[in-house]
């Protein structure tokens, strides 16, 4: 046996799993409040007490972990185009796991800068212009977030003409150079930018964050905790050496906050009669979906998809749903519990929830009439063909309708110009073992891949 | 601005028009003159010639239009093109730009009354437009 230990330091709480990599199994899962206000070990060692009285004593080989305490990794994004380097830059900064707190597009205002003294980023990324092209807007907005207290690191991946004039502007900051995001119209290069973000994340915000008190444990890897799912995710859609993956696949976890989504698939244009319009999207794309969640962002799922729709789901009246949901809005730690009512109206949030966040994250298709007859206009992905869909967040794994939830992120022929799954089998993450696998699979992928696929539950094609 | 800087062109075919081959033929033909093509292909929407052309820092929007309806299309264009930040940026177009037999006189005359600094009739050889754009982009002293 050789136990590791993987940590998910959560923004509630701190959640733990024990592997044993040799036997390729989970040997306990265990969680605890996150302390990261007073001393972010009172809380590990409390969740590793919990976790060692269900296994016994463990003597960990190595200990891994990830991290979203504290806000997780609160990211602004400048740009030039709304649609096209501010989207890359978004596409960027999601797929390295931040948050998004702020986008800005074109030329950065007095007032913008206010607000983003106020938000105080963790990282700050700057780009605009192709390179070669447009240099006029990220120079303007270097030399506006030159003048800005307080001080954050600034990276930089706009048009490369103008990186080293930025970086002059910015000589008080923190500031690292990457490719440009858009090196030429149309073409997305983020992996190198997301590498930088993470290793900033590594060796500058968990000191800033008061996690490096837990440093002295861990053996190595520290990521956002987005950032250890989407590897998971990547690793069990593709496999690895040895081990064959599921194939495409796309994941959703329905937050009490926030919902995330991830796909791993192209999703490019099939057929020779199909334009594809935008800038074109990554193969591992995470997207989230800010107003969209069971509790704190309950409103906005309200608002997506109107009381009438939910009330019909879950048979409830819709004036009733609206008290409900105000009142869930008020009791963010409240859980159905045996409710019947509130079972029935969490089902019919968590089915909103998942067909609006995915729904957002699939491309969508366009009919037009041209001379040449029907012609489809795509952007986004297409998801259609995607067999796999990966479930997770506490409104899916404490029911057992998760398949009949789950569904909901399928094609729909009320929406049929959403490129969503037409059919697909559910994997239902119930322990929360994403981020761990995510962690392991840096060193140990075919045990972290064959871990997944033993672990989630299988629930076959859902039609 | 460097000598070296290559003249950078958006290029598309604007509307609900579907016609690839021209397009094709016209990136070739104007990569090979040294210009730096930025090609949006076909079904181009005037605010997508717009958004290439902030980004890529565009010396010129070249549009063409076979199926017709390039008049309606292209409407409005240079007005966006101005609330863009986009001022005086040369905009040439070609193609078969409107329906039936009509003057081209009269035809270029309604492109440049909407904005257009040259509009070219069918069947112009992709040389006469290289030689408009190096015109209009004073270029007449530079091999490129």
């Amino acid at each position: 046996m050789k136990p590791i230990l993987l940590i998910d330091f959560g923004s509630t709480y701190t959640k733990l799993t024990a592997v044993d990599v040799e036997g390729e199994t989970i040997l306990g899962t265990a969680q605890s409040y996150t302390t990261v206000q007073t001393d972010i070990n009172d809380g590990l060692e409390n969740g590793l007490r919990l976790l060692e009285a269900k296994t016994g004593k463990l003597e960990f080989a190595e200990t891994y972990a990830c991290s979203s305490a504290a806000g997780g990794l609160r990211m602004v994004a400048s740009g030039l185009v709304p649609e096209l380097t501010s989207e890359a830059a978004k596409l960027a900064s999601l797929g390295a796991g931040a948050k998004i707190v702020g986008l800005y597009s074109f030329q950065l205002t007095e007032e913008d800068l206010e607000e983003i003294a106020a938000l105080k980023p963790d990282i700050f990324l700057l780009v605009g212009g192709t390179d070669g092209g447009n240099t006029a807007c990220i120079l303007h907005n270097a030399q506006m977030l030159a003048q800005l207290e307080p001080k954050f690191p600034v990276v930089i991946a706009g048009n490369r003409t103008a990186a080293r004039q930025c970086q002059k502007y910015l000589e008080k900051f923190e500031t690292y150079v990457c490719p440009n995001v858009m090196p030429k119209f149309g073409v997305l290069n983020i992996e190198p930018t997301q590498k930088q973000i993470r290793e900033i994340f590594l060796n500058r915000i968990i000191h800033a964050k008061g996690l490096s008190k837990a440093t002295a444990l861990l053996s190595d890897i520290m990521m956002p905790t987005p950032a250890a799912v989407l590897q998971a995710m990547e690793l069990l859609s593709e496999g690895c050496e040895g081990e064959g993956g599921i194939g495409d696949l796309i994941a959703v976890d329905v937050g009490g906050a926030t919902t995330d989504i991830y796909s791993i698939a192209d999703g490019m244009p099939e057929g020779m009669n199909t334009v594809y319009k935008g800038i074109p999207e990554p193969f591992a794309k995470r997207t989230v979906e800010g107003d969209i969640g069971m509790r704190y962002s309950v409103r906005g799922i309200l608002e997506a998809a109107g009381a009438d729709r939910i009330g019909h789901i879950a048979g409830i009246r819709p004036g009733r749903v609206e008290e409900l949901v105000a009142w869930l809005r008020e009791n963010t730690d409240s859980v159905p519990d045996g409710n019947e009512e509130l079972q029935r109206l969490d089902f019919a949030l968590a089915s909103m929830a998942i067909e609006t966040a995915v729904a957002r994250h699939a491309g969508t298709m366009e009919e037009t009439y041209t001379m040449m007859g029907l012609t489809y206009v795509q952007s986004g992905k297409n998801l259609t063909h995607v067999k796999q869909i990966v479930v997770t967040g506490g409104s899916l794994i404490h029911t057992q309708r998760t398949a009949e939830i789950a569904k909901y992120a399928l094609f729909s022929p009320a929406q049929p110009m959403s490129l969503r799954p037409k059919d697909a089998s559910v994997w239902v993450d119930r322990t929360y073992i994403l981020a761990a696998m995510g962690l392991i699979s840096t060193r140990y992928p075919q045990q972290a891949l064959r871990i997944m696929k033993k672990e989630l539950e299988y629930y076959g094609y859902s039609e | 601005m460097t000598a070296d800087k290559k003249k950078v062109l958006v290029i598309g075919v604007i509307g609900a028009d579907v016609h690839a081959v021209g397009n094709k033929i016209l990136y070739h033909a104007f990569t090979e003159a040294g210009f730096e093509v930025v090609n949006l292909g076909v079904m181009v929407s005037q605010e997508e010639y717009i958004a290439a052309a902030i980004e890529s820092n565009a010396d010129a929007i070249v549009v063409s239009s076979l199926y017709g309806q390039g008049e309606l299309d292209c409407r409005g264009m240079r007005e966006k093109c101005d609330e863009a930040g986009l001022v005086g940026i040369p905009l040439v177009v070609g193609g078969n730009i409107v329906i039936g037999k009509q003057q081209f006189e009269d035809v270029e005359r309604r492109f440049k009354d909407m904005g257009f600094d040259r509009a070219f009739p069918p069947g112009t050889a992709p040389e006469t437009t290289i030689a408009a754009l190096r015109e209009l982009l004073h270029m007449d002293g530079e091999t490129v």
